[in-house]
């Protein structure tokens, strides 16, 4: 038995080896199949919460054009998550399940939507580093070993382009206009870089599960590297924008507080997401029940 | 399986554009067929991807066994003489 599997493990290796891509159906090693459920769960509740930081910001957009914007983006990040569960699915657990998990806080969803978003500037600086730094992560998860994974990804990147430009867009008119403009700009600029940097996970050296991604073709680059190359592309924006990049390091006891609970509104996200999940019950109920009352009247039609 | 109050499962196909094949882009939960559709335009055709939607029920699609991909296929392996380059033709005979 334990030489069937460990068969079958290499002829999944060399599959991968070879850039294959592994199709839902296809033999798994349980690992590959509950880092797989793991990571793309994580990565579809960081795009349903994401939306609440900016979802924050809709009513008090400056101009009905920012408003419309805004919306837009906004109904993208819901889309994407959408993409993401549909994605999971295929691995065997169902939407329920990870709905129920990160409702109950069981689950892990990305750091980043636990910091506030107090200005307008705020949303700049989420789409153009908050976006930005997503873009760098999941470009090479277009090109992961798990088909539904990277065909949802595909799709992601191509609608992400557009979250960028359209934050730094923000913060290129906030850096041209009035002297509070451009502080209210470089303030938030202080505020997000440290987090957007900490988006691409611990130090090479302190990376449980780097190594065994790597060797799956879940994970293609190492943190530090996207970290790098995220740093490299920004500096100069940065500078066009007149705005100073922040000095210093990144505090990595910061990191380990947020992810484990205590960032500034770890606890206001999930409680906006059950409050909007217990309030969109009677719909779904109400959708549920619609449904079943018209497949009885066809059965009755045609009896 | 749950199961379930959870809405079943439909999967999305789309054409592009008039004279494409409708092509598979994802999946919906729905309620039923019409929700469905109306999902599947908000999700998949937000940038205008699609003139035309197909969902069907997951439940129905019927799909081959990737285990027995090689057995199932094996009949037209050795059938090369099915392919245009099979055949060797002289230089001097043109447009064949």
């Amino acid at each position: 038995m334990s030489m069937q599997i460990e068969a079958l493990e290499e002829r999944f290796q060399a599959r991968i080896d070879a850039d294959e891509r592994i199709e839902p159906k296809d033999w798994m090693p349980d690992s590959y199949r509950r880092t797989l459920i793991r990571q793309m769960s994580q990565h579809a509740h960081s795009e349903i919460v994401g939306m609440l930081p900016e979802g924050n910001w809709i009513t008090r957009a400056p101009t009905l054009k920012r408003k419309a914007i805004l919306m837009a983006k906004v109904q993208d990040e819901g889309g994407h998550g959408a993409y993401l569960y549909g994605a999971t699915e295929t691995l065997g657990v169902t939407r329920e399940q990870l709905i129920e998990e990160l409702l109950s806080g069981a689950a892990k969803y990305s750091s980043i939507f636990n910091y506030p978003t107090p200005t307008w500037a705020d949303i700049g600086a989420i789409g153009w580093l908050v976006d930005g730094a997503a873009i760098m992560n999941q470009i090479p998860l277009c090109r992961c070993s798990y088909g539904p994974y990277a065909r949802a990804m595909v799709r992601i990147c191509k609608e992400e382009s557009f979250h960028q430009r359209q934050g730094y867009d923000i913060m290129l008119q906030l850096a041209r206009g009035l002297d509070a403009q451009r502080r209210m700009a470089q303030e938030a600029l202080d505020r997000w870089w440290w987090p957007a940097l900490m988006m691409f996970g611990p130090p090479d050296a302190d990376s449980k599960h780097s190594a065994q991604s790597m060797r799956w073709k879940i994970k293609r680059f190492s943190n530090d590297e996207l970290r790098a190359r995220f740093i490299e592309f920004t500096v100069p924006q940065v500078r066009y924008l007149g705005l100073t990049v922040p000095q210093g390091e990144i505090d990595w006891s910061e990191f380990r507080d947020v992810l484990a609970g205590h960032g500034p509104c770890n606890r206001e996200r999930i409680e906006a997401r059950r409050r909007a999940h217990e309030q969109g019950r009677w719909v779904r109920e109400a959708a549920t029940a619609y449904a079943a009352k018209q497949r009885d009247r066809e059965l009755k039609e045609a009896s | 399986m749950s199961n379930s109050r959870e809405w079943p499962l439909f999967e999305v196909f789309i054409r592009a554009r008039g004279g494409l094949d409708h092509k598979h882009v994802g999946s919906v939960h729905a309620a039923d067929a019409r929700m469905a559709m109306e999902h599947a335009r908000d999700l998949y055709t937000r940038r205008q991807e699609g003139v035309s939607i197909w969902v069907v029920r997951s439940s129905d699609i019927i799909a081959s066994d990737p285990a027995d991909a090689d057995a199932f296929f094996e009949p037209a392996r050795d059938k090369v003489y099915r392919h245009p380059t099979f055949y060797a033709i002289p230089d001097e005979v043109k447009t064949l």
